[in-house]
C-alpha cells in the first residue's frame, strides 16, 4: 500500500505557497552544481523545467523522443494562456482564477496545487514576455487579452490562434541557451523505456537512443518526467501521433501511483472522421459555436441527403432544443455528449454516421459572407484543407474528439511522486485540473510547474540526498532495468505475428470511444474490461514487428507504444468504472441529474483514486487521498 | 572576428562584397554606356572624351584599379559562393522543380560566364588593341580636334589639341564586322538579364528591399536594364544601320597607310 | 455534396528514396497503391502503404512525422520536387490524396542537403538548426529575473511582424527548396523575431553575428536571393525577413569593428 501524504502546507490558502517556499530545504550554490536531474520530455512543462534547474546551477541531461525540442505537442495549443493579472481592470483576481479552475474541475482537484498555479499564472506571462513571446498586443503597446471558456473575466494572452508553439519556443530558446551555454546535456531522439529505483528512491532511467538502437542507461540523483498526457490510448485524438504513455506507464510499474486514469476531455467541435484509414483528429475552434447552429435531420433516413435539401421542419436543432437557454453555447461535455446521443439514434450525417452539423446559413444570410469570412475565415480554410468543402456553401460537419487527460502519475505538492526522486509535471501528472480542464489552463498549468514550482521543491528533495551519492550506472537496478527492457524488445521482434501495430491500436481505440468515451456505463465498461485484456493476449500472440532492435525502427517504437496503451486504457476503465459518479469529463451515464449534467457524489468520491501497480495479472492496488476542502464549498457545477 | 574576417569569411559578407562591387561595376558600366553615347554627336565629342580620360593619368588608374579590383572580388566571390553551395546540396534531387525562381537569377552563373569572356574581348579590342589590331585606336591615324571638348562646362580638351587618339573611328570600324557587332549585342543582352537579377539582389543584400517596394524595385530594374540594352545595342545597331559612317578621310588615311 | 462522395479513389505509384542508413547508398523503389480515398491525407496513405509492407514482410518505409496539424515541423518530405509537396502555405501533414490524380507516379524524397544528413528513408538529421539556436537565438533571461510583462509596452506593428517572423516551424523546408541548402530564411525568421522586440536589443549585435557564423560553420549554402524558401515555406514567411537580416549583420559589423572594447566584465569585488 503506497503512502500518499500530500504535503500540503497548512496556514490560510493564499499564504500556503509562500510559507511551503520558506520551509522546505536549499541546496547551497555550490553544492548545486554536483547534483544531476533527469528531465524526460522537452514541451512547455520540461523545456521550463530543464532551462530554469539548469540556470539554477544543477547538472541537467534533458531527453526527448522527438528529433529536436521543439516539436513537443504543446506546440498546437491554439487558443491561448490564462493568467491573473487582471490587465483589463475587470474584477480578475488570483482567487478568482483559482475557484474558475476548481469549479472548472468539478471539485476533484487539490486546492492548494489549484491556488498554487493561478500565484505563479502572473510571473508566467512577465518570464514568458522578458523571453521574447510575440503576445498579442494593444495599438497602445500594452498586452492584449481576450476571454475563454468557463470565465467572465478576459484573462486570457494568445499569439494569434498559435499560443502554444509561441509558448514552447519561448521555452525552447531558454532550453537552447542553456545547451548551448554546457549547463544541459541534450538527449534528441532518445526515448525513456524504464525507470530505475534504487532503495525505492528514482535514481535513473533507460533509454533507447531512437537512432541507432543502442540501449542507454542514464543515473541522476533526480528524475523529473514532463512526458504529456495518455489521450492517444483512443488511437484517434487532437494529439500529436507520437504522444505516447509509455515513460509515466513504465514507472507506474516501477510504483509510482497513477491518479485518476478515467478522466480524460472530449472536445466537442473537431471534424469527424472520414475513413479507417484516419489517424489523426483535427480541431476546429469552439469560437465557431458562436455564430453556427448544430443540427442533424430528424429522421434517420434523411442523414444521407444534401443538407439543403432537407427543409426546415425536418431538422432537428437539438442543443437549442435540449437547453434552450444555452443552446448551441452550452459546455463542452454536455455538447460533446448530445452529438454522441443523436449519433448513437442513428441521425449522424456523413457516411461514418458519426458527425452533426455546424452550419452557418443563417449567419451568413443575416451578417453576409464577408463579415463570416472576417471572423472565421482561417478555420474555414482549414476545414476545406481537410475536407476539400467550402463551409460557405454547406454546413461543416463536426464530432467531438480526444483531446486532454486530468488524470496522470500521482504527486505531492511538490509535485514528487510517491517514488522519492521522481517529479512529474504538466499533462503527466494529475494535480491541478480535477476532473475537467479550462481552456487555456495547459499551457498554464506546464509552464507553472516549469519555471516556478519544480526548481524551488526540487531542492526539498536533493537536499536529503548526500551530493554524490547517486549510484553509478553499472549498478545491478540499472543491469535489471536495461534486462527488462531488452527482454521486451526481443519479444515484440520476435513474436512474427500476423498484424502490423497499427491493427491493435486501432482496436483498443474503437473499445476506448465506445465504453470509456464521453458517457460510460457499468456494462459498458465491463465489457470493456473484457475486451481489452482478451487484445493484449492478441497483441502479445499476433503482433507482427518488422526490422531489427539496432537500426531506427518505427515499428518497434510504436509497437512498444501500443503495449503500454492496452495496459493503460484497461486500467483507465477499471478507474472509470469504480467511481460511481459523473464528475467533470468522466460522465457515467447512471449518475445524472434531469438536465443531463453530472452527478458527483462528494460523499463516496471527493477523493483521488491512485492506482497501484500489484504486478502483471494482478488487481492493481486503489488508493485513495481524500480531498479535504478547506476553502471553497463542494456545490453543483452551473454554468445556466 | 574583425570587420574584414566578417566580411570575407561569412556567406552574408561575401554577399555584401557582391552586392558593393555589383554596385560599383553597375555605376561603371553605366557611366561607360552614357560616354559611349556621345558617338552620336561629332567625333570631337567620343574622341575629345578619350583624350580627356587619358589626361588623367594617374587618376585613371585608380579608377581603372578599383573596377579591376571589383571585376575580381565580384569574381572571386560568386566562386567562393558557388562552390560552397554546390557542397551544401550534397546529392542532387531525383526530381527537380522550381517554384518561382526567375530565369535571371537561375541563369546568374552563366550569363556571368559570356560576360567575362565579353569583358576579356571587349579590353582586348578597344582598350588594348590585341583583337582586330588593323582598327584600333593606336594604329589609326591620329585626330585633331575640331571644337573644345567639355565637362562639366570647363573646358577638358580644346580645339586644335593634335594627335588625338580616333575612337569614334576604331569604334565605328570595329562594329562594321557583323560577328563582332553580334557577340557584342548577344553579350550586352545576357548583362541587362545578369544585372536585371543583380540590382533586384543587391538591394536584397544590403537589406534596403521589402515587400512595401519590391515590386517598385523590380519595375525600375526592368526598365533600368531595358535601357541599359537598347543604349548599348544602339551603337552596333547604328552601325550595321548604315547610320554611322566612318569618317572618309580617317579610313582612306588608315588604307594609305 | 459530402465530401467522401465527391471523387472516385485513386492508384498511384510511389517512386520513394529508401536509404538504409547514414553512409549506405540510397536508390528510388516504385510501390503501387491501389484505391486509395482521395480524403487520405499524404502520411495516412503511407501509413497504408507500410502497413502492406509489413505485411508482406518488408520493412515499411521510415518517414518523419508527428502532429499531424501542419505546426510541430516533423514532417518533411520532397514531393515530386518540391519540398512538402503540392500546395501553398502548408506542411507535408496537410497535402491530401486529392491534390493527385488517378495513376500518378509521385516521386517522394528527403529534404537534401549536406546540413541534414540522411538518418533513413525520408529522415534526415535537423540538429543543425538546434545548433544555429543555440549559438544565440533566445533572449537571456533567467527564470524569476523578469519585470512586469506590461513593463515594456512594445508597438503593436512590431509585435504583429515579430509574430510573422516567430510562426517559423523549423522544418526546414527553406534549406530543401533553396537550390544551395541555404538556411537563410530559418536564420532569419529568428534574428528578426527577437530583434524586432524591445526585449531582444541588447544581444542583436551579438546574436545575428553567432547564427549566421553557426550556420556558415554547419555547411548550408549561400542565399541567391531566388527566393524558392518562402515560396516553399508552410507559414509563408517572407524572404523580407532575410534583407532585413542583411542589414542586421552589415550594422552589426560595422559597430563590432568601431566598439571600444570594455576593460573588464568580471562582478563586484563583493
Amino acid at each position: 500500500m503506497a503512502t500518499l501524504d500530500s504535503k500540503i502546507p497548512s496556514g490560510p490558502l493564499a499564504d500556503k505557497w509562500r510559507k511551503h517556499k520558506v520551509d522546505i530545504k536549499l541546496v547551497n550554490p555550490a553544492n548545486k552544481r554536483k547534483y544531476e536531474v533527469i528531465v524526460v520530455g522537452a514541451g512547455l512543462a520540461g523545456a521550463s523545467a530543464a532551462s530554469s534547474l539548469a540556470d539554477l546551477g544543477y547538472k541537467v541531461k534533458c531527453f526527448v523522443f522527438h528529433d529536436s525540442p521543439r516539436r513537443a505537442h504543446s506546440i498546437a495549443a491554439q487558443g491561448g494562456i490564462n493568467a491573473a493579472k487582471n490587465y483589463q481592470n475587470d474584477g480578475d483576481s488570483v482567487y478568482r482564477l483559482f475557484y474558475d479552475t476548481i469549479k472548472g474541475g468539478d471539485y476533484r482537484a487539490r486546492e492548494a496545487n489549484v491556488h498554487r498555479l493561478a500565484e505563479v499564472s502572473v510571473n508566467i506571462i512577465d518570464q514568458c514576455v522578458a523571453q521574447g513571446v510575440p503576445f498579442a498586443r494593444e495599438y497602445g503597446g500594452l498586452l492584449a487579452n481576450r476571454s475563454f471558456g468557463g470565465a467572465q473575466v478576459s484573462r486570457t494572452f494568445y499569439a494569434r490562434g498559435q499560443t502554444g508553439q509561441q509558448l514552447l519556443l519561448g521555452a525552447y530558446s531558454a532550453l537552447s541557451r542553456t545547451i548551448g551555454a554546457g549547463l544541459v546535456e541534450m538527449h534528441t531522439q532518445s526515448e525513456m523505456l524504464d525507470l530505475v529505483t534504487v532503495d525505492g528512491h528514482a535514481k535513473g532511467i533507460i533509454v533507447r537512443d531512437l537512432v541507432t538502437g543502442k540501449i542507454e542507461r542514464h543515473s541522476a540523483d533526480a528524475v523529473v518526467l514532463a512526458t504529456g498526457g495518455y489521450g492517444n490510448v483512443f488511437n484517434l485524438a487532437t494529439y500529436a501521433r507520437g504522444s505516447n504513455a509509455t515513460a509515466i506507464w513504465r514507472a507506474y510499474k516501477r510504483g509510482a501511483c497513477f491518479a485518476n486514469p478515467c478522466y480524460t476531455q472530449i472536445h466537442p467541435t473537431c471534424i469527424p472522421v472520414s475513413g479507417d484509414y484516419q489517424s489523426k483528429l483535427t480541431l476546429m475552434s469552439e469560437s465557431l459555436r458562436n455564430d453556427g447552429r448544430i443540427w442533424v435531420p430528424k429522421k434517420k433516413e434523411d442523414r444521407l441527403k444534401a443538407p439543403d435539401s432537407i427543409p426546415e421542419e425536418d431538422r432537428d436543432y437539438y442543443l437549442e432544443r435540449m437547453y434552450p437557454a444555452f443552446g448551441n453555447l452550452c459546455p463542452r461535455d454536455i455538447a460533446s455528449r448530445a452529438a454522441k446521443r443523436v449519433c448513437d439514434e442513428g441521425r449522424g450525417v456523413g457516411a461514418s454516421g458519426l458527425g452533426v452539423y455546424l452550419d452557418f446559413s443563417e449567419v451568413i444570410k443575416r451578417l453576409g459572407e464577408n463579415t463570416v469570412r472576417e471572423r472565421y475565415g482561417n478555420l474555414f480554410d482549414i476545414y476545406h484543407e481537410i475536407t476539400a468543402e467550402s463551409a460557405y456553401q454547406v454546413p461543416m460537419r463536426i464530432f467531438p474528439a480526444m483531446h486532454y487527460t486530468m488524470g496522470g502519475l500521482w504527486v505531492d505538492y511538490n509535485l514528487m511522486s510517491n517514488v522519492p526522486g521522481l517529479f512529474v509535471l504538466g499533462e503527466a501528472n494529475f494535480s491541478d485540473h480535477g476532473a475537467n480542464r479550462l481552456g487555456a489552463s495547459a499551457l498554464m498549468q506546464g509552464l507553472g510547474d516549469g519555471y516556478f514550482v519544480i526548481p524551488y521543491t526540487i531542492g526539498d528533495y536533493l537536499a536529503s540526498q548526500k551530493p554524490g551519492s547517486r549510484p553509478k550506472p553499472d549498478t545491478a537496478a540499472f543491469t535489471a532495468a536495461e534486462q527488462s527492457v531488452g527482454a521486451m524488445t526481443k519479444r515484440l521482434l520476435d513474436n512474427k505475428g500476423k498484424q502490423p501495430v497499427s491493427h491493435f491500436h486501432k482496436r483498443l481505440g474503437k473499445i476506448m470511444w465506445e465504453h470509456c468515451g464521453m458517457a460510460r456505463t457499468k456494462g459498458g465498461l465491463e465489457q470493456a474490461l473484457q475486451k481489452i485484456p482478451a487484445l493484449r493476449e492478441e497483441f502479445w500472440a499476433n503482433v507482427l514487428v518488422p526490422g531489427s532492435a539496432d537500426t531506427l525502427n518505427q515499428s518497434l517504437e510504436q509497437a512498444g507504444r501500443v503495449a503500454d496503451f492496452i495496459e493503460l486504457g484497461e486500467l483507465m476503465c477499471r478507474d472509470a468504472l469504480t467511481r460511481e459518479e459523473s464528475c467533470g469529463g468522466h460522465f457515467r451515464e447512471e449518475h445524472q441529474y434531469p438536465d443531463g449534467e453530472c452527478k458527483r457524489d462528494d460523499e463516496k468520491f471527493g477523493h483521488v483514486a491512485a492506482w497501484e501497480y500489484q504486478g502483471a495479472d494482478k488487481t492493481p492496488l486503489r488508493n485513495v487521498e481524500p480531498l479535504n476542502y478547506e476553502f471553497v464549498k463542494m456545490s453543483v457545477r452551473n454554468y445556466k | 572576428m574583425n570587420l574584414v574576417g566578417y566580411l570575407f569569411c561569412s556567406s552574408i559578407g561575401r554577399k555584401i562584397i557582391m552586392a558593393v562591387t555589383g554596385l560599383i561595376l553597375i555605376g561603371f558600366v553605366a557611366g561607360h554606356l552614357v560616354g559611349n553615347l556621345q558617338i552620336f554627336q561629332e567625333p570631337d565629342h567620343i574622341n575629345g572624351y578619350g583624350q580627356f580620360l587619358h589626361s588623367l593619368g594617374a587618376l585613371l588608374w585608380v579608377a581603372r584599379l578599383v573596377i579591376i579590383a571589383s571585376v575580381v572580388l565580384h569574381i572571386w566571390a560568386a566562386t567562393a559562393l558557388t562552390l560552397e553551395n554546390k557542397k551544401a546540396r550534397g546529392t542532387d534531387y531525383g526530381f527537380k522543380h522550381t517554384i518561382q525562381a526567375t530565369l535571371a537569377s537561375r541563369a546568374m552563373r552563366w550569363t556571368g560566364y559570356i560576360v567575362l569572356a565579353f569583358l576579356l574581348y571587349h579590353l582586348a579590342h578597344f582598350t588594348v588593341g590585341l583583337a582586330q589590331t588593323g582598327t584600333f585606336k593606336e594604329n589609326l591615324p591620329h585626330y585633331t580636334m575640331g571644337s573644345d571638348y567639355r565637362v562639366a562646362g570647363f573646358v577638358a580638351v580644346k580645339a586644335g589639341t593634335p594627335e588625338v587618339l580616333d575612337v569614334y573611328n576604331m569604334v565605328v570600324l570595329g562594329f562594321q564586322n557583323p560577328i563582332v557587332s553580334l557577340f557584342y549585342i548577344i553579350a550586352v543582352g545576357l548583362l541587362s538579364v545578369h544585372l536585371l537579377h543583380g540590382i533586384d539582389s543587391l538591394f536584397q543584400t544590403l537589406g534596403l528591399r521589402n515587400a512595401k517596394w519590391s515590386a517598385g524595385l523590380h519595375k525600375i530594374a526592368v526598365v533600368l536594364c531595358l535601357v541599359y540594352f537598347l543604349g548599348n545595342l544602339a551603337i552596333p545597331g547604328a552601325v550595321l544601320a548604315g547610320k554611322l559612317q566612318p569618317r572618309a578621310a580617317s579610313v582612306a588615311a588608315a588604307h594609305a597607310k | 455534396m459530402v465530401a467522401e462522395n465527391t471523387t472516385k479513389n485513386l492508384s498511384i505509384t510511389l517512386r520513394v528514396w529508401r536509404q538504409a542508413g547514414p553512409n549506405q547508398p540510397g536508390k528510388f523503389v516504385d510501390y503501387q497503391s491501389k484505391d486509395l480515398n482521395p480524403n487520405m491525407s499524404f502520411l495516412e496513405m503511407l501509413d497504408v502503404v507500410n502497413d502492406e509492407l509489413t505485411l508482406k514482410g518488408e520493412e515499411p518505409i521510415a518517414f518523419a512525422h508527428d502532429c499531424r496539424e501542419g505546426i510541430c515541423g516533423t514532417c518533411s518530405c520532397t514531393i515530386n520536387g518540391k519540398a512538402h509537396g503540392p500546395g501553398k502555405g502548408i506542411a507535408t501533414c496537410q497535402v491530401y490524396m486529392r491534390a493527385f490524380r488517378d495513376g500518378d507516379v509521385i516521386t517522394v524524397e528527403p529534404f537534401r542537403a549536406t546540413a541534414f544528413p540522411i538518418v533513413k528513408d525520408l529522415i534526415t538529421d535537423r540538429s543543425a538548426f538546434d545548433k544555429i539556436q543555440q549559438a544565440g537565438g533566445f533572449i537571456t533571461a533567467r527564470t524569476g529575473s523578469a519585470p512586469d510583462a506590461n513593463a515594456l509596452p512594445v508597438p503593436k506593428p512590431d509585435a504583429d511582424l515579430a509574430m510573422d517572423a516567430a510562426a517559423c516551424i523549423g522544418c526546414g523546408a527553406c534549406v530543401a527548396a533553396c537550390k544551395n541548402a541555404s538556411a537563410m530564411l530559418f536564420v532569419a525568421a529568428k534574428v528578426s523575431h527577437l530583434g524586432l522586440l524591445p526585449q531582444g536589443q541588447a544581444e542583436r549585435d551579438q546574436r545575428v553575428l553567432a547564427m549566421v557564423s553557426t550556420m556558415d560553420a554547419l555547411g548550408f549554402g549561400n542565399c541567391t536571393n531566388q527566393y524558392e524558401c518562402s515560396a516553399a515555406c508552410p507559414k509563408l514567411i517572407t524572404h523580407d525577413f532575410i534583407a532585413r537580416m542583411n542589414r542586421d549583420y552589415l550594422g552589426a559589423t560595422l559597430r563590432s569593428a568601431f566598439k571600444p572594447a570594455p576593460l573588464g566584465t568580471g562582478g563586484g569585488a563583493g
